[in-house]
């Protein structure tokens, strides 16, 4: 189980009051007097607590001198943030213009007849909650559905039943088998589906992976090991470790950017498709190791 | 001072005038819905729609939130403004038919019906009654919420809110709910807004999503004792 993880399962045992208001006042001290940091307070209480309970944001507001209309307001208007608790697995059925054409609604709506929950909702047990999300800006897999950060692609209503068990088993004991293997994959943009595969640069004797990347505002060519669990690379620039990078397809120079966090260091995690199926993703914090691996047809 | 032209004729105003101040100034009119002194811009309405530039290149801004620029050409009462304006006020019908100040301006502008699906809401995000709160009533009690159709506008958590203090002025300076708490007999208003057909607050079952921030309402109480 992850380090995230771990630390809001021992909160939610907990439960209690005092304890919730203390994680609160911490995150608040942690961001200090930043009058642009509301979003990245109310973020980082999401991701501690599943959701954001209105002691909390009535603390935000106390801290912060900000109205609580406002806050609320931004709570309210983002769609990552949750005023309600959340189930324990968090399943996004993508409705987007590309997954729409291949038929998402109908996995949208045999998740909601399997769990018996409405999009939005939380089932009774708390185990599942069902989000629709307007894009995850990885069209070319479509239909897609990510649970916990984990991505299956090409999804058909007959596999719904299947995500569902294996969520139900635990994603994550299972992956630490698959992410001690070693073997070369071959990638394409989430976006455009062009390959991201450089022939003319070779690392670990095989092509590796070229992508743009950026960072303090200075930009390069990045090329790394087209190996699984390989972290070999090549960059123009110099990067400085710890350093969270923004990584771009060269093709079409969209920004290469999961929805989920990085389960070790909270950075984003940059996906990437594997031919043949599958979503590939990668902690953008450099020095940092942590890598997916999500097989159409592996785990479901 | 910046120099501009609004329907042929020079004008200077001062530094950080909008170009609706600017055609007040010289007297053209120009409806607003969403604009009132004392509140900010908002440019919500987009009923105070001009024209500015010339050629191809003109376009439509909204004048309450347009600031007036050195040498802009303006025309308030174009062919292309009028029928942005009455298409404006169609929708605004077509959202919201019961306002009395949205069927006076409808009136005033000669449009007499509308062409969408009728709707009947109570609320056209407007933002008047959230500026009035924070600019002049100093509460920050009410704001918007959530995006997209699921917008609206109300108190943090639905529930009564820590610094309201009952003011009404949300209520008295709304276009579309101002008749919420009058008294369906034109004689025995409860404060003093003129009366309307189809008062809401009396067929509370129809309007039960209605947002009303006093709590308690006046006009509920006086139905409530009956």
């Amino acid at each position: 189980m992850t380090q995230a993880t771990t630390i809001r399962s021992e909160k939610i045992a907990a439960g209690t009051e005092e304890a919730d208001q203390r994680d609160v006042l911490e995150i608040l001290a942690k961001h200090g007097d930043d009058q642009g940091g509301l979003i990245a307070i109310l973020e980082e209480i999401q991701t501690r607590y599943g959701y954001l309970s209105e002691d909390a944001l009535r603390t935000v507001a106390d801290r912060t001198g900000r109205s609580l209309v406002d806050i609320y307001g931004v709570a309210t208007f983002y769609h990552s943030f949750s005023l309600e608790p959340r189930g324990k697995h968090l399943v996004s059925v993508c409705l987007g213009t590309a997954c729409h054409v291949r038929g998402a609604p109908m996995i949208a709506e045999e998740f909601e007849r399997q769990l018996d929950i409405e999009p939005g909702e939380t089932t009774p047990d708390k185990e599942f909650t069902l989000q629709t999300v307007n894009c995850l800006g990885a069209c070319a897999l479509g239909p897609i559905v990510v649970v916990d950060g984990h991505y299956f692609s090409n999804v058909k209503p007959t596999k719904v039943a299947g995500i569902i068990a294996r969520t139900r088993e635990g994603m994550d004991e299972i992956e630490v088998e698959t992410d001690e293997r070693v073997f070369p994959l071959e990638v394409n943009c989430s976006h455009c589906n062009h390959s991201l595969m450089d022939p003319t640069l070779l690392i670990d004797g095989l092509p590796s992976i070229r992508v743009t990347i950026s960072f303090d505002n200075q930009h390069c060519r990045f090329n790394r090991s087209c190996l699984y669990g390989s972290f070999n690379i090549i960059s123009q620039i110099d990067i400085p470790t710890d350093t969270v990078l923004y990584f771009f397809c060269p093709h079409c120079y969209a920004e290469l950017v999961s929805a989920s966090n990085c389960p070790e260091c909270g950075a984003p995690m940059v996906p990437m498709v594997v031919r043949n199926g599958g979503m590939m993703q990668v902690c953008s914090r450099r020095g940092c190791k942590s890598h997916r691996l999500d097989l159409e047809g592996v785990h479901v | 001072m910046v120099n501009l032209t609004i329907n042929g004729l020079d004008v200077s105003v001062e530094d950080g005038s909008t170009v609706l101040e600017a055609a007040r100034f010289l007297g053209f009119p120009i409806p607003t819905l969403c604009h009132v002194d004392g509140l900010s811009s908002y440019g919500a309405c987009r009923l105070c729609v001009v024209e500015i530039g010339e050629g191809p290149r003109a376009k439509l801004v909204s004048s309450c939130t347009y600031p007036a620029e050195e040498g802009l050409k303006v025309r308030t009462a174009s062919a292309r403004v009028i029928r942005a304006r009455k298409m404006i006020l169609e929708l605004l019908l077509a959202s919201c038919p019961q306002s009395k100040t949205i069927q006076d301006l409808a009136a005033a502008h000669d449009v007499r019906q509308q062409r969408f699906k009728q709707e009947y809401e109570d609320c056209i995000l407007c933002g008047l009654c959230v500026r009035m709160c924070e600019e002049q009533m100093m509460a920050k009690a009410i704001g918007f919420r959530g995006r997209g159709e699921k917008r609206s506008i109300g108190t943090p958590f639905d529930i009564k809110s820590d610094v309201c203090r009952l003011c009404g002025a949300c209520m008295y300076i709304c276009p579309a709910c101002q008749l919420r708490c009058t008294y369906n007999e034109p004689e025995k208003p409860i404060c003093g807004a003129c009366a309307n057909l189809a008062p809401p607050c009396l067929e509370k079952d129809q309007f039960d999503d209605m947002m009303c921030y006093m709590d308690p309402c006046v006009a509920c109480e006086i139905q409530k004792d009956k």
